[in-house]
């Protein structure tokens, strides 16, 4: 298994995901250049959080023009998975590789604060490891990290199960029929906080699991979905 | 400005100079003349400028270079004192750390935003241009009244303007950049309406071998300008933080630059790929005073001189004048010299990371900075007038002092009488707690820092919050800890002692966590040095630091003064603030203030003699602004500094909380809000409930201990002759505090306590 984090000029967690990648997960691990485009010796591509481009214009609407996001078309394509944290994910929605966009906290501020998650669908090669309901406690910082979408398009992600990871309460609860809620720290609708694409390979989160990756730092909670990723690139080997 | 800079010719020598010309470069008469003996001919104006930028206060040091020299600036693990970009410290065999704090606090009274912004921009600047990996931001702030009904509603209204402008751009740019703001302060006072402190702190890791010095050397060896345009924004920056707020300084605008943190982030990634490179000769970035300065000081340092070619400066807008490209302040630029012939091999990095590199001159054996533009001299200084022979006014030469007497301050308070007072104000203990808690400098700053990435870089294992915040080297067991101490109602009273007890509050700081404190950066913000008594101040408070610094064994290695911090409504209160780095050998063992559960018991360490001078709720909350600070006492400090880390190492504690702003009673209301975790506590009653709870006198700390621990930790303070008081036991949902004839002073639930801390900053913001 090799995996690849991408580097864009603006990248922030990039060593972060490379360090979590490499030395806790245990995988083959390298930095991918944004100039890149051949990225075939790759089984999974890991697009950080951070600010590329400085979140110019509007949070990854230029880092999708880069000559990498052209190969990862391909790689998706192909089956090979992707994954985008916090940034990543807000690119993953800029090259629509993921349905819909983040829009603006609804507190008009920047969020660095711990959340819980709820596990809502366990049959992601991202989740694997992680069983149904499950609650995962994970930092997010955004400012832009509210999931919107059309009504029907909500729809759709909610029946073909690609809400992977939903805001909730620390016992794991939440109500969907609330559009505002205290443990929702961003308004996104439905308290989506992950989703992934139609064929299940790419993946786009705001909360930062290579934050919550060990012990020292509080939580090790993140670690399971790197370990899923690992796995599920194995068996298919 | 704008008069100086209209189609005047660069090489005009104005012949004498009219006293406004002298008041838009900085310079007094007396300088002037100064610099046309030094220099044997009269100054063109591209040169005027250039010495009144170098000279001014801001870049110059000229009112307090003479004090700062009685700072202790050397130990074994020091391998960067002052006078580099940022002091350097050895953390491990192979790891060094780099950190400084700087003011912005001008600009930050004119433009919140983009002033605090680009202050954490110049600061990150300051940490890698030295080849270091930036890993930490600390911010000091202060801020005048928040709060409604206290001063003023225009002014209040302003101050409020002022604390969201510098939060929002302290989070634009850090996080943007990628460094977590792990720490700092946010305190209030009337002192600073409209007159805000933005003082900011970077730390940075570097391996030893690829540590970079900001000096030029090698005659012939090319010198390139890299990263952002030069425009004309910030021109005379340096000179306007050297003079005093007025009413006018709103039109000073256009010195305020503007900030654009993601080419920040460009040159950091592209300068750390180069740190430690052969071909790099050195690396200064461009702050304050821009071209001029970077060019001055990397030359001084490598005893060389330096050719400018003007026209080769990347520029915004095509008018640019001489006068304007040499202090112009436009951020995110640096300065770089390459080995001759390996030009190349630098360039290619830049280009990787899509920066425009100019080779805008040369290295020359002459010490002098020659500057070219359109195919003529424009300016020709020899680099020491710029530099070491800056003007120094000491005592006896121009600038004298007079006893510094603020009103009510130097005298002792009767502890019985304010005792009495206090009691009357707010009629119990309890109440008094409530609105300790209640206060913007104790309240919880949380709706500050969750707009900051404080977890960026997987590092930080203790955020912002706490007595220090504590972070990991990514990968070792070895860690930092972090903190910020600038309590100025002390200073105020007794500059001396006040700035000494900062140094031991900062230490304390540290070693509740579990650290040893290395060294420190400082950051003295006063008002005008031209009042006398404010110079007098000054002198005092650094010979306090400097003797407790001394007393303790941590030197200075970096620093920074701010003078001219008054404004139309007052001087601010002199603010001396100490950014300390400790070295924590295991993170993993580091430990917080926050109660972790019940059962445990709760040990007072340390003793004072209880006064309530420049105490939080004499000084803040009772407007008692008279006293006297205590005398420190160095050598109970040490016994209680090996006693708190012969405990660490024991890993007999399970909590720690230093007693500081709103003494005891806040540190156990902290403890508890921060554990979700109530205590019960019993008190001597003398010399009153008062005084038992409030104040901050002498070095204490708080500690949690788990029972089976409680017998040893009793055993070591014996040993080490620490005072030591068991006080209670943590469990339940209250916080119950009483004396020890069973008179109840506190008894409120967490919860309580919890609100009241919450809305200390959020209500009002």
């Amino acid at each position: 298994m090799r995996a690849g984090v991408i580097v864009f000029p603006g990248s922030n967690c990039d060593h972060d995901t490379f360090h979590v990648l490499s030395q806790i997960v245990g995988a083959d691990t390298r930095f991918v250049f944004h100039r890149e485009t051949d990225l075939s010796d790759l089984d999974l591509v890991v697009l950080p959080g951070g600010f590329s481009y400085g979140d110019y214009l509007r949070a990854g609407a230029i880092a999708r023009l880069s000559p990498v996001i052209e190969a990862l078309h391909e790689f998706a394509q192909r089956g090979g998975l992707v994954m985008g944290i916090c940034n990543g994910f807000q690119i993953l929605c800029e090259a629509g590789l993921l349905p819909g966009a983040l829009a603006v906290n609804t507190c008009l501020e920047f969020r660095c604060q711990w959340v819980h998650l709820r596990v809502e669908n366990a049959a992601t090669p991202f989740t694997s490891s992680l069983s149904p309901g499950q609650v995962l406690r994970i930092p997010i910082a955004h400012q832009e990290g509210r999931y919107i979408a059309p009504p029907d398009l909500l729809e759709e992600l909610e029946e073909n199960g690609q809400v992977v990871f939903r805001y909730c309460r620390p016992d794991g609860s939440l109500d969907l029929k609330e559009r505002e809620a205290p443990y929702n720290p961003n308004g996104s609708l439905n308290h989506i906080a992950g989703i992934v694409n139609r064929q299940g390979n790419v993946l786009g989160m705001m909360p930062h699991p290579e934050r919550a990756s060990e012990k020292v730092l509080s939580s090790e909670d993140g670690r399971a979905i790197f370990m899923s990723a690992l796995a599920a690139v194995g068996a298919a080997r | 400005m704008a008069r100086v800079r209209e189609r005047i010719p660069d090489t005009f020598v104005p012949d004498p100079p009219d006293d406004e010309l002298l008041r838009r470069v900085g310079l007094t008469r007396h300088e002037y003349e100064r610099a046309v003996g030094l220099l044997g001919r009269k100054p063109n104006l591209v040169e005027l400028g250039m010495i009144g930028a170098l000279w001014s206060e801001h870049c110059g040091y000229k009112s307090s270079r003479l004090y700062l020299r009685e700072l202790p600036t050397e130990a074994p693990w020091v391998l960067q004192g002052p006078g580099e970009n940022a002091g350097i410290v050895e953390l491990t065999e192979e790891l060094a750390v780099v950190f400084k704090i700087e003011s912005h606090n001008h600009p930050s009274a004119i433009e919140p935003f983009q002033g605090a912004a680009t202050g954490i921009g110049g600061i990150i600047r300051d940490i890698f241009a030295m080849g270091a990996r930036p890993i930490a931001l600390l911010d000091s702030l202060r801020f005048g009244e928040i709060r409604p009904g206290k001063v003023n509603e225009e002014v209040r209204r302003r101050n409020l303007y002022q604390l969201h402008g510098v939060v929002a751009g302290i989070a634009h740019y850090g996080n943007c950049v990628g460094i977590p703001t792990v720490g700092g302060e946010l305190m209030t006072d009337p002192a600073y309406n409209t007159t805000p402190l933005v003082n900011c702190m970077c730390v940075g890791l570097v391996r030893k071998e690829r540590m970079v010095r900001a000096r030029a050397s090698g005659v012939g060896n090319p010198v390139f300008l890299v990263g952002a345009r030069t425009g004309p924004d910030g021109v005379q920056g340096a000179t306007f933080a050297s003079a005093e707020l007025t009413e006018r300084s709103e039109e000073d605008r256009p010195a305020v630059q503007v900030g654009d943190p993601f080419l920040e982030k460009l040159l950091l990634e592209a300068t750390l790929e180069l740190a430690g490179h052969p071909a790099v000769v050195g690396i200064q970035d461009l702050g304050a005073a821009g071209l001029t300065s970077s060019t001055a000081e990397t030359a001084a340092r490598g005893g060389v001189g330096m050719e400018l070619n003007l026209d080769a400066v990347p520029k915004r807008s095509a008018e640019l004048s001489a006068y304007e490209m040499m202090l112009s302040e436009s951020q995110e630029r640096m300065l770089i010299i390459v080995r001759a012939g390996n030009e190349e091999e630098v360039l290619r990095v830049f280009r990787k990371w899509d920066l425009d590199a100019a080779l805008v001159g040369r290295v020359i054996e002459e010490p002098v900075l020659r500057v070219f533009h359109r195919g003529e001299v424009v300016a020709e200084l020899p680099v020491g007038l710029l530099t070491e022979e800056a003007p120094l006014y000491t005592p006896d030469y121009c600038r004298p002092r007079e006893p510094y007497r603020p009103a009510g301050a130097g005298q002792p308070l009767c502890r019985d009488e304010v005792e009495a007072t206090l009691a009357k104000r707010f009629g119990s203990p309890a109440a008094a707690l409530r609105e300790a808690l209640a206060h913007p400098t104790v309240g919880s700053k949380l709706p500050v820092w969750r707009q900051y990435d404080h977890m960026v870089r997987i590092g930080t294992v203790a955020g912002p919050g706490g007595d220090a915040a504590v972070i990991r080297v990514v990968g070792e067991r070895v860690g930092l800890a972090l903190t910020t101490d600038g309590t100025a109602r002390w200073v105020y009273l007794s500059p001396h002692r006040g700035a000494a007890k900062l140094v031991l509050e900062a230490a304390l700081n540290l070693l509740s966590v579990g650290a040893e404190p290395l060294a420190i950066t400082n950051c003295l913000n006063f008002a005008s040095p031209e009042d006398l008594q404010v110079m007098d101040c000054f002198a005092r408070a650094v010979e306090g630091m400097g003797e407790a610094l001394r007393e303790i064994g941590v030197p200075v290695v970096s620093g920074n003064v701010s003078f001219y911090n008054e404004g139309p409504l007052g001087k601010v209160l002199p603010t001396p603030v100490i950014g300390m780095v400790g070295k924590v050998e295991d993170v993993s063992r580091a430990v917080g203030m926050g109660l972790p559960g019940p059962g445990l018991e709760l040990f007072l360490l340390g003793s004072s003699d209880l006064r309530l001078d420049g105490s939080l709720i004499a000084f803040d909350l009772t407007e008692i602004r008279a006293g006297e600070v205590e005398p420190p006492d160095y050598p109970a400090f040490r016994r209680l500094r090996e006693l708190l880390s012969r405990a660490h190492r024991e890993g007999l504690m399970a909590a720690a909380h230093d007693i500081s702003d709103g003494g005891l009673a806040v540190t156990l209301a902290e403890m508890c809000i921060t554990g979700s975790t109530g205590a019960e506590v019993t008190l001597p009653e003398g010399p009153g409930a008062f005084a038992r709870l409030f104040s901050e006198a002498g070095q204490r700390v708080v500690v949690a201990v788990p029972a089976e621990g409680a017998d040893r930790l009793s055993a070591l303070a014996e040993d080490n002759g620490v005072a030591c008081l068991r006080i209670g036991r943590s469990g339940g949902g209250r916080l119950i505090v009483r004396g020890e004839s069973g008179q109840e002073w506190i008894d409120m639930s967490v919860e309580e306590l919890a609100a009241l801390h919450r809305g200390g900053v959020e209500r009002w913001m």
